[in-house]
């Protein structure tokens, strides 16, 4: 049994979901993770955002690309270990430029008692790096909004990756029940 | 368990009855000979032909869908592309896009890379898959009728269609498009746009 605190009254995630807005996200891709909860939330109850739940991350990579064929902004929401499934998938996103936005909650950092995330976790920005995607890092939760809006800017602005990775420090830590 | 057998169909046959009823379908292609298949039927600005990202075809098809839901979306891929991305068929599901149509030109093996036989000739059924994954229209295919008869469908909007359609073995001769991934998105989205009402469709030629 596991059991986050607070997650889905943060008000980081107030401000990011006013930034999509803002920025006219029309689609959503993403894995739920409990650190983005009250963030999802939002956008599923919202009737202009089409969300659509993914089986693998880079399901998301290809439906962003074809979201942008026709017309639609959209963002991709994961955990960190995610980053991991899309690798090949990046290479649409380079190979065509088209805009990726990508918002991606930490895992195997900041108070990490998993170990098994901490491979992944060491590796997600040189990953997404790798792949050819901007990455910017948030590490206090009055940062997320403008953040996200930069990178927001850079995707759509210069067709390109950017990925905004949210620390575990500003998810908090997750609490484990035996 | 062995199935028996891979169909008898010519895929180009089989792609160039499928579009003869085109009128407004924007088309995706999974990597491989369906890219070559739709390319030999005519090179079109409303087609996009995937070169990579192998088992992405049907998610850039919703994405798409999702993007344009008053405009028929043909994905047209090979059993093994979509085999690679089996989990897609689950989310089109769960989203049920009225617009979008799968087809799969199943030769049950993987032509690209020396005709190694692939699942579908072992025991893997896609239509079956697909139907347990809510896309109750699900059908396969194994004459020509039939496919003439299918594509009528496709740009009636009742979908999520999906069909696996069985074709011989034989390889083609390759019809190349641009490989410029760049020069195929800016031309699909120009496309789209010269016919779309929306105003916030905001068109912008990208360059390396």
């Amino acid at each position: 049994m596991e059991k986050h605190s607070d997650m889905s009254t943060r008000a980081w995630h107030h401000e990011v979901f006013k930034v999509l807005h803002e920025t006219d996200i029309r689609q959503v891709a993403y894995v739920p993770d409990a650190g983005f909860d009250g963030l999802l939330r939002k956008c599923l109850a919202d009737p202009d955002l089409s969300c659509t739940m993914l089986t693998t991350e880079e399901e998301g990579v290809a439906l962003v690309a074809g979201a942008w064929l026709g017309g639609d902004r959209a963002v991709l929401m994961m955990q960190s270990s995610g980053v991991g499934n899309c690798l090949n998938m990046l290479t649409l996103i380079k190979t065509c430029c088209f805009p990726l936005l990508s918002i991606v909650t930490m895992r195997g950092e900041w108070k990490e008692f998993n170990p098994w995330q901490e491979p992944m976790g060491r590796n997600t920005q040189a990953a997404l790096e790798l792949s050819g995607a901007t990455v910017f890092r948030v590490n206090e939760s009055q940062h997320a909004a403008e953040t996200v809006a930069e990178a927001a800017e850079l995707a759509f602005g210069d067709s390109r990756s950017a990925a905004v990775l949210i620390s575990q420090s500003v998810i908090g830590e997750k609490k484990w029940q035996k | 368990m062995a199935k028996v057998s891979a169909g008898q169909l010519d895929r180009r046959v089989v792609v160039d009855r499928l579009l003869k009823y085109r009128k407004n379908a924007l088309i995706v292609t999974g990597l491989g000979a369906p890219t070559y298949d739709v390319a030999a039927v005519g090179d079109d600005d409303r087609n996009f032909y995937l070169w990579g990202a192998m088992g992405g075809a049907a998610m850039v098809g919703l994405g798409l869908a999702l993007a344009q839901p008053d405009k028929p979306v043909l994905v047209i891929t090979g059993d093994g592309e979509m085999m690679m991305g089996l989990g897609a068929l689950a989310t089109i599901g769960s989203r049920q896009p009225s617009n979008l149509t799968i087809v799969i030109i199943d030769n049950e093996r993987f032509g690209e890379t020396g005709g190694q036989l692939g699942h579908t000739a072992l025991c893997t059924d896609l239509v079956a898959v697909a139907k347990a994954c809510g896309l109750e229209k699900a059908q396969e295919i194994t004459t020509l009728e039939d496919v003439e008869c299918f594509a009528t469908r496709v740009e009636q909007l009742h979908g999520p269609l999906f069909v696996s359609i069985k074709v011989g073995p034989k390889i083609k001769p390759k019809v190349l498009p641009t490989t410029d991934g760049i020069e195929l998105k800016n031309r699909f989205r120009r496309a789209v746009s010269n016919k779309s009402n929306r105003t916030e469709f905001a068109l912008r030629d990208d360059h390396e």
